[in-house]
């Protein structure tokens, strides 16, 4: 197997959507014979990315690379970023709104739960530029 | 069990899924919470909550579930019905609050999974 990229545009604030680019890449990872317990780190961190993305970013681009030994999930968004990375991280801590809540959300996992199931997650924001975050898994 | 005998501890009625009602499931999780139920990822097979937005199926979709059991009388709308019925999830909704139903279900025999 050679490289293989997918790109998704992801719209900002549908929640009706939200998910779906994380259910497309589930389906083509099956597809292409990928292992589901390796599938399932990989579609849980990308989910949560992809909410994050919809809920405070406006959107963004989610690419996914998939290598011999390497998934790469790429989350590029130009949203507000990050104020505290460190705050962020932290399990329970959220800056969503009640309405975000109403829809399951907002417990403050996001991006610990991406940190959890990935095998190196990298965050790059700028306040007022936006956010780029990297997850790699290994295959 | 099977997903038909959830159905009849719970005394919930079946919204869609119809024939995919022998698929047997030894686990559940309970939570209106979707974060928590992709952050607890343990195998369940059965979701129950009394969340009815898209989201809860695309959780359950992404966590490779095979049922959600709405509780508190809710009833999902179209577009969720859709999204699971085209994924092969079962869904079926109950007057029983979330306690109850998670209480009736553990008392038969379902576990929260490992």
């Amino acid at each position: 197997m050679t490289e293989i990229v997918w790109r998704f545009d992801v719209e900002g604030n549908n929640f009706e959507l939200a998910g779906h680019a994380s259910q497309q890449t589930k389906s083509r990872l099956k597809q292409i014979g990928v292992n589901n317990d390796i599938i399932r780190k990989v579609i849980i961190a990308m989910y949560e990315g992809e909410i994050n993305m919809v809920i405070h970013a406006n959107g963004g681009v989610a690419t996914v690379t998939v290598q011999p030994n390497l998934i790469t999930v790429v989350l590029a968004d130009t949203g507000k970023g990050i104020e505290n990375v460190e705050l962020a991280m932290k399990e329970g801590y959220s800056t969503a709104t009640t309405e975000i809540r109403e829809l399951g959300f907002g417990a403050g996992m996001g991006l610990p739960n991406m940190k959890k199931y990935s095998d190196d997650m990298t965050i790059d924001t700028t306040v007022g530029e936006g956010t780029t975050i990297t997850m790699k898994f290994k295959i | 069990m099977t997903l038909r005998e959830v159905a009849n501890i719970t005394q919930a009625q079946i919204i869609s899924g119809q024939e995919l009602l022998d698929t047997e499931v030894i686990s559940a999780c309970g939570s209106d919470m979707m974060s928590d139920v992709l952050a607890h990822v343990k195998n369940q097979s059965v979701l129950v909550t009394g969340l009815i937005n898209p989201q809860v199926v695309r959780t359950a979709l992404m966590m490779d579930m095979k049922c959600i059991c709405f509780v508190r009388g809710k009833i999902p709308d179209e577009k969720v019905i859709e999204i699971a019925s085209e994924n092969n999830i079962v869904i079926m909704a109950t007057k029983n609050t979330m306690f109850e139903a998670c209480g009736k279900l553990f008392s038969r025999g379902l576990r929260g999974g490992d």
